[in-house]
């Protein structure tokens, strides 16, 4: 760990894990003497910059294993590289944004704050997510927003196939095509209200795309209770 | 013959019920036919399997030395989650209480077993739906599982915990998902689990984030970072392939392992599911030995067995097997009120008996545990109810230590399998003990 200035409010402090480890990083980012972190040679670590609950902002110059930022709670992490399965999984507010792509399972189960992956997103981007704000600048994968609870889903490339399967109250909007809906996932009108607030997502991605252009999907709600005619 | 009372007597008495098609499959086949969905209840398997009740004890006698009842001590103490935490649970008794889920129970039902476990000097568990300010505020050790629904899951509860388990499955549906039915999901319930008020919701069959052992392991080495690696991570599986998911666990860093068998209950869930899916608790226990053993961990990874633990004689026979301690749900809740003869009318007017009662899925619980319509739910007593668990509790322990002390054992942890017999083929074979009156175990060379 390399302070380049004291822990005062302004100052950074610079995690080489070419020589310390994920653990030290994460102890202090627990109980941070900074309000920046930069984060050097991460080499695909995993749970890098996880468990953050101050708002602290921590810059991770490469590519993160799983877990990058999981289950944070406030704070802004972003990596400038790709990200591992389940970046930002669980987290309950604040952003992460991924300069790259992001493995399967980005934002699993989160239940808030803002995760931007600018370039694609694998596979069951959104499983489960509970309320937050997604913003993917390309692609993403099948099994997207599988039992999606909550929150909204904003794609502006394509999606992969059986998208929003089981879907609950979450809103997603897709620029691209849809391979295929999964169950109980239907196309739905997109109003000025969803138009409205898909500007306002795509701002605070820093994304530039036209809102006129995205179709929405959500749940049909047929499967909210089971019935002998439930066929899935 | 031909008095015509006499025969209509015998024509009734030669009446002969099918055991292929008995009147319980008789009444399935009626209800399916008339409904179209299949049966979905509360529990955990009803059919006859063998179990510790097939297993006996060999008292102390010539060549072995007992110890005074009541009067020398056996300890009872046990240590969950040493390997890697900084915080291990110590706990004052080897029964704990298996993880239930607030909205499978009413809050009074789940502070009741924070109650309960804490008067005593054992854990309690959450469920699916995260943790209430209720049970972890009576709760001296409370663990918090992590499941693959992820409802009501945050760090900052995670924090609280003190110890995590990672639920891949359960004894009484291995390899299936939850459900909580509308009736029960409550505004409280619906909002912790960010869903809908009323609706039927599923719990998923899955983790969302992970999917094999090689991804267990850095889920695990997740947690423990967010809990600055404080805390015991349980790994909690259904009863079903156990000795290869018992070496997986551990290979993925399982601080303690809980094996579920099929008799463990559960608040909902298809009855072709529980009585058809997964392995006896009894067949299961000394598979997850084996797998400990051959891993050189045994007793450094725990492992706790639920799933049809009824006394403490039930309690000993799993220690003796190989477990270092015990989880119960069913029994826990029965301990509460559940199917109390005191409700039977009310039981009735539902269409069910006290005895009988397993109707949890549709939270009309006459003893206001497995239910959210506050009315029913104010039928428990908190207080009351951790009374009679810790009674029950206690009842147990001392159970298991008489039989302790009586094979000459001055710890609970002492008993071993050279202390059982079977009084079964079966069992003989499941627990890998002698046959009784023989030295004959099933499946291995005399």
């Amino acid at each position: 760990m390399t302070t380049t200035a004291g822990p005062t409010p302004g100052t950074t402090t610079v995690f080489d894990l070419g020589v310390t480890g994920v653990r030290a990083l994460n102890a202090e980012l627990h109980a941070p003497t900074s309000r920046h972190y930069e984060v050097l040679r991460p080499q695909g670590a995993h749970a890098v910059a996880a468990g953050i609950d101050t708002d602290i902002a921590v810059d991770v110059r490469g590519h993160v294993g799983y877990y990058a930022a999981g289950m944070n709670d406030g704070g802004r992490v972003t990596v400038h590289g790709n990200a591992g399965t389940g970046v930002a999984e669980n987290m309950m507010s604040g952003l992460v944004r991924v300069t790259g792509d992001a493995s399967q399972s980005a934002g699993a189960t989160a239940h808030g704050g803002l995760l931007v992956v600018e370039g694609s997103a694998s596979m069951r981007c959104g499983i489960s997510m509970k309320g937050v704000d997604i913003v993917v600048g390309g692609d993403i994968g099948p099994m997207s927003a599988f039992m999606a609870q909550a929150g909204r889903l904003v794609v502006c490339g394509d999606a992969g196939a059986s998208l929003g399967d089981s879907i609950y109250e979450a809103r997603v909007y897709v620029r691209g095509g849809v391979a295929s809906l999964g169950a109980d996932c239907v196309e739905k009108e997109v109003r000025p209200e969803h138009r409205a607030e898909l500007a306002e997502l795509l701002a605070a991605a820093g994304i530039d795309a036209d809102p006129a252009g995205f179709r929405r999907y959500g749940s049909a709600r047929r499967l909210y209770h089971f019935t002998s005619g439930n066929s899935y | 013959m031909t008095d015509p009372s006499l025969r209509e007597q015998h024509r009734f008495d030669s009446l002969r019920e099918s055991a292929t098609f008995d009147r319980p499959t008789i009444a399935a086949i009626q209800r399916a036919a008339a409904t179209g969905v299949y049966d979905i209840r509360g529990w955990g398997a009803k059919r006859a399997l063998p179990h510790f009740d097939d297993l006996l004890f060999l008292g102390a006698s010539m060549s072995r030395y007992p110890l005074e009842g009541y009067r020398e001590r056996c300890g009872t103490d046990v240590v969950l989650g040493d390997r890697n935490a900084a915080h291990p649970l110590h706990l004052d008794i080897p029964v704990t209480i298996a993880g239930m889920s607030f909205g499978a129970l009413s809050a009074q039902a789940k502070e009741a077993l924070g109650r309960g476990a804490s008067e005593v000097g054992t854990s309690t568990t959450t469920g699916d739906g995260g943790m209430t300010p209720e049970e972890r505020g009576q709760s001296t050790h409370l663990v918090y599982q992590y499941l693959p629904s992820r409802y009501g899951m945050n760090p900052t509860d995670l924090r609280k915990a003190d110890a995590i388990e990672i639920v891949l499955g359960q004894g009484a549906k291995p390899g299936g998902g939850g459900m909580l039915l509308g009736q029960k999901i409550s505004d409280r319930v619906a909002d912790m689990r960010t869903l809908p008020a009323g609706i039927d919701q599923r719990s998923a069959c899955r983790h969302p984030d992970w999917t094999g052992p090689d991804d267990l392991a850095i889920k695990i080495l997740e947690l423990r970072e967010i809990t600055d690696w404080a805390k015991p991570v349980y790994v909690k599986i259904g009863a079903s392939r156990t000795y290869y998911d018992v070496k997986l666990a551990v290979a993925a860093g399982a601080d303690v392992v809980v094996v579920d068998g099929m008799q463990g209950g559960t608040a909902a869930t298809q009855d072709v599911f529980i009585e058809h899916v997964g392995i006896p608790t009894l067949a299961a226990l000394p598979e997850a030995v084996q797998a400990l053993q051959e891993l050189g961990v045994h007793r450094k990874v725990q492992l706790i067995v639920s799933g049809g633990i009824r006394t403490g004689a039930d309690v000993a026979k799993a220690m003796a097997l190989g477990a270092d301690a015990v989880a119960i749900g069913t029994a826990a809740l029965i301990a509460l009120g559940d199917n109390d003869p005191r409700h039977d009318d009310a039981y009735r007017r539902i269409g069910s008996a006290a005895g009988f009662y397993d109707d949890f899925q549709d939270g009309r619980d006459p003893a206001g545990i497995t239910t959210q319509d506050p009315e029913l739910a104010a039928r428990l007593d908190p207080v009351e109810g951790g009374r009679r668990l810790a009674n029950y509790l206690r009842v147990l322990t001392l159970e298991a230590q008489t039989i302790a002390r009586a094979c000459g054992k001055a710890h609970l942890r002492h008993l071993e399998p050279e202390d059982l017999v079977a009084v079964t083929i079966e069992a003989a074979a499941m627990a890998r003990v002698p046959l009784a009156g023989t030295s004959w175990i099933p499946g291995r060379e005399r």
